[in-house]
């Protein structure tokens, strides 16, 4: 029994790191950069939510005001930060993406202090659970589980069937040939960061729940973990990102309950060496040949 | 239909396009000849928005597009099959299509794809697969199939012969004449100068850059230079 309570908590961590590595693997398969400031967009997103909720907003626009702040600040450092560079070479955009992210931490801590916080996570999300035999599963596991599951199934028609969608592949595909199409390349780009920071947004308030302290640099470890998922998975691959995300969060509890919880980070870490060395392309990757 | 005055285009410091002018009427097939690194693709690039050049204008249907972006040319009738055909590998044969239709209302959508597998058989055989798996003839064929989903009044074909067998060749070609026939006018960018010339009415001949001949095809058959330089004596 004790089996299928680990199974469950590692899927609801699995959720989490999921919906983050999909920001992280949309983005670097649009315009090849890895947006190292994605974690720090879910620091804002618990931050909002701590507020909304504290204020005594209802939960479900706490959640939205969350996912829509998210959206929002992502667009605001797209344009501002990102679109100048989009003819520069990708070390500049690598580099600016660090700077945004020391930017948020740093604005986080001047606004917030950088005392930790915690989350009023029975605000958002009911407590208690229900029995299944021996086995009680927690009501914020069951949300996390089945929302992010929602969220990547709409996610998924969304790239694979819409206009949009479609767009989008063409873009990350050809960016020139895109332009040929008519497509509006810098609004497709943009749409991207937009979608990554709605799953981020859902993914900040997940997260709060499940880790209920708040502090300024709260998305650094998370965001980097959820690289390495979506390199796990195969970065640019949409569906690698959710394998990604669930294996390492898998493992992530798998490493904790043999009772070595003060490895976590190192063999997360361990993981992603590996990839890179075995197999850089990642699980659904594709090799990637370069044009001569 | 087309009249580019004064375009000079260049690559960082690399002067590449120098003080080019030239016009296709509407109805017309015009081509552009030249060797390898000529200028013609370059040319072609910068009609289509995707370089700019730093003087003159670029006049289509009456309207000056030489500052506006890419996706709204293609909006104005401006078609262009880019060298090396540039299809969507890793997105079958009708998403091909479909987004080629991404200026164009999805009612018609439909139907104006069953008019390209019409045009083309073997695009509607292969419409489920990947278009990386199609043969060389099949991807220049994609490309030009989704190129006429945006309903191009001037269709601009970068090399449509390139890497092709003679035999795929002459049928590529045999397509440039029934679209034309069928109102398309089309610029033409060729290294296979005597097939170009066979389809084309006018050519001007490119020469690092520079534009050194304009005449109608039937005298640039019979120039020498032109002979010499571009159809093996």
């Amino acid at each position: 029994m004790l089996f299928v309570s680990q199974l469950i908590n590692g899927l609801q961590l699995g959720s989490i790191y999921a919906l983050v590595a999909l920001g992280y693997s949309m983005v670097y398969g649009i315009i090849k950069l890895l947006n190292f400031a994605h974690g720090d967009i879910i620091m804002v997103g618990g931050y909002i939510a701590l507020f909304t909720l504290t204020f005594g907003q209802h939960p479900l626009i706490a959640a939205a005001l969350t996912v829509a702040g998210c959206t929002v600040l992502a667009i605001v450092i797209e344009k501002l930060a990102y679109t100048p560079l989009r003819f520069a070479p990708r070390l500049s955009l690598l580099i600016t993406a660090i700077g945004v992210s020391i930017l948020l931490q740093n604005l986080a801590q001047y606004f917030f202090s950088a005392t930790g916080r915690s989350f009023p996570g029975h605000l958002l999300l009911p407590q208690g659970g229900i029995a299944l035999g021996s086995v009680q599963v927690a009501y914020t596991s069951i949300i996390t589980i089945l929302t992010s599951l929602i969220s990547m199934v709409i996610l998924t028609i969304l790239v694979r069937r819409t206009r949009l969608g479609k767009a989008m592949r063409a873009v990350s595909e050809d960016q020139d040939a895109a332009r040929l199409m008519g497509i509006n390349v810098n609004s497709v780009i943009t749409f991207t960061f937009a979608v990554g920071a709605a799953l981020a947004g859902i993914g900040a308030l997940m997260y709060s729940v499940r880790y209920p302290l708040m502090f300024p640099t709260m998305g650094a470890m998370l965001g980097l973990k959820a690289f390495v998922a979506a390199v796990f998975g195969g970065i640019g691959s949409i569906p690698g990102a959710m394998l990604g995300g669930y294996a390492i969060g898998m493992l992530e509890v798998l490493v904790t309950a043999v009772g070595l919880s003060g490895w976590v980070d190192g063999v997360v870490f361990m993981v992603l060496i590996c990839v890179l060395m075995v197999r850089p392309t990642g699980i659904m990757g594709r090799s990637i040949m370069e044009k001569v | 239909m087309l009249s580019v005055t004064n375009m000079n285009v260049y690559y960082g410091n690399i002067y590449a396009i120098k003080d080019i002018s030239f016009d296709v009427a509407e109805g017309e097939v015009v081509t552009l000849i030249g060797a390898n690194g000529a200028g013609k693709s370059t040319i072609l690039k910068t009609i289509s928005g995707l370089l700019r050049s730093k003087t003159g204008s670029i006049m289509f249907s009456g309207e000056d597009i030489s500052h506006t972006a890419s996706h709204s040319i293609v909006t104005r009738g401006l078609a262009h099959v880019p060298e090396g055909r540039r299809i969507f590998l890793q997105m079958s044969v009708r998403e091909n299509l479909e987004i080629g239709n991404y200026t164009q209302p999805g009612s018609t959508m439909n139907e104006r794809i069953e008019q390209v597998y019409e045009r083309f058989p073997r695009l509607k055989e292969r419409r489920k697969q990947f278009a990386g798996t199609l043969s060389g003839g099949e991807q220049q064929m994609l490309a030009i199939g989704r190129a006429l989903m945006s309903r191009p009044k001037l269709l601009m074909l970068d090399e449509p012969s390139m890497g092709l067998a003679p035999l795929l060749v002459e049928q590529i070609f045999g397509i440039i004449r029934e679209l034309n026939s069928s109102g398309v006018t089309i610029l033409l960018v060729e290294q296979n100068a005597h097939m170009a010339l066979s389809v084309a009415k006018r050519g001007y001949v490119l020469e690092t850059g520079r534009l050194v001949t304009s005449a109608s095809a039937a005298e640039l058959l019979q120039d020498d230079s032109v002979r010499k330089a571009y159809l093996g004596g």
